[in-house]
């Protein structure tokens, strides 16, 4: 493998922008992740899964609206954990590449998503009127 | 950093073309990358889903709504099984890095299983919705419900014909380079599903279950 005589380059060039040697070669010694953080993501897993079943189960809050936003942001948490101790995403992976085609799907989405409901629910407040008159 | 390197090769005499890659993570070169994209791509198709239900999830047409027909305690267990699934497959992982053969097939095998157990799960969900008059066909929310739910099902089922595609390789070729490479497309595609996951139960189920 010449891993180990790429590995010792980069950290050679690496040194101008002041990447700490440690981070870089724990990312070496363990390129799937370490057991703590599998055992740490699992873990953050079942309380952000259980707390918004719970929330939903038990009617905690009482407000529907409230605890859709709330469940929501525990749903948006529990994707950055996932990516980060399982599917072990940083800005290093594959040089960067990863990480920028993660945003450009990301940006993807979120138009997709919000266009599609807010045309979406346009068209439906204007068509309504008619539907009723037929 | 590229010209940082270039220039430190170019200071031993020897003419530098080209830059040699940060290679270190994975030696299976841009196979990692490649299906990360896929990755990305399947996501829109999920996004594309997602967007569709948003848009057609209130729509019942008089039918049955999400309160009336979701289990939350089955949709509890159905995620504590991906969920661990999830945890295992990176269990077999840890064992690859080792190099520990029958671990990484223990593992997948339990993997495997939950990964079963998800599926038979929804598909007797499923099957109990259309027992119940409950088809794809009733309203514009349970079309959208099978088509979201139904697609990611359908991943997780041709994860696990992957999965026991790899666990044959593996046993009959070892834990060679190649293998190594393909567990690694399989862990990323697994806890994907899992990702998409989080979505399927917070918006179709959770906020389903919401008046």
């Amino acid at each position: 493998m010449s891993g180990s005589q790429d590995h010792a380059q980069g950290h050679h060039a690496q040194g101008h922008h002041g990447e700490s040697h440690a981070t870089d070669h724990d990312a070496h010694e363990a390129p799937h992740g370490s057991l703590r953080g599998y055992v740490t993501g699992f873990v953050l897993s079942v309380i952000l899964t259980a707390i918004p079943f719970w929330l939903v189960m038990a009617d905690v809050l009482g407000n529907s609206t409230l605890t859709a936003l709330v469940i929501m942001g525990f749903a948006a948490v529990q994707i950055v954990v996932h990516m980060i101790y399982f599917l072990h995403m940083n800005g290093r992976a594959e040089g960067g590449w990863s990480m920028m085609a993660l945003i450009f799907t990301i940006i993807i989405v979120v138009i997709a998503l919000s266009g599609s409901l807010w045309v979406m629910y346009h068209l439906n407040a204007n068509m309504m009127p008619d539907m009723h008159r037929m | 950093m590229e010209t940082a390197t270039a220039q430190a090769q170019a200071a031993n005499g020897a003419p530098v073309f080209y830059v040699k890659e940060d290679e270190h993570e994975h030696s299976g070169g841009s196979t990692m990358l490649g299906f990360w994209i896929y990755l990305m791509s399947d996501c829109l198709v999920f996004a594309v889903l997602f967007a569709t239900f948003g848009v057609l999830g209130r729509n019942y047409a008089a039918g049955p709504s999400g309160a009336d027909l979701f289990d939350l305690r089955l949709v509890a267990v159905n995620t504590t099984m991906l969920l661990i699934s999830s945890i295992t497959y990176g269990f077999a992982m840890l064992a690859m890095d080792k190099g520990r053969q029958a671990a990484v097939q223990g593992w997948l095998v339990v993997t495997g299983l939950f990964g079963l157990a998800f599926i038979g799960i929804e598909l007797y969900e499923f099957s109990h919705l259309i027992h119940e008059g409950a088809t794809p066909q009733r309203s514009a929310f349970l079309s959208s419900f099978f088509t979201l739910v139904g697609t990611h099902g359908l991943h997780v089922s041709f994860g696990l014909l992957w999965l026991t595609v790899l666990m044959v390789q593996v046993s009959r070729r070892g834990l060679i380079e190649a293998n190594r490479r393909r567990l690694m497309c399989l862990s990323m595609f697994w806890h994907f599903l899992d990702v998409v996951w989080i979505g399927v139960f917070t918006f179709v189920y959770l906020m389903g279950v919401l008046k």
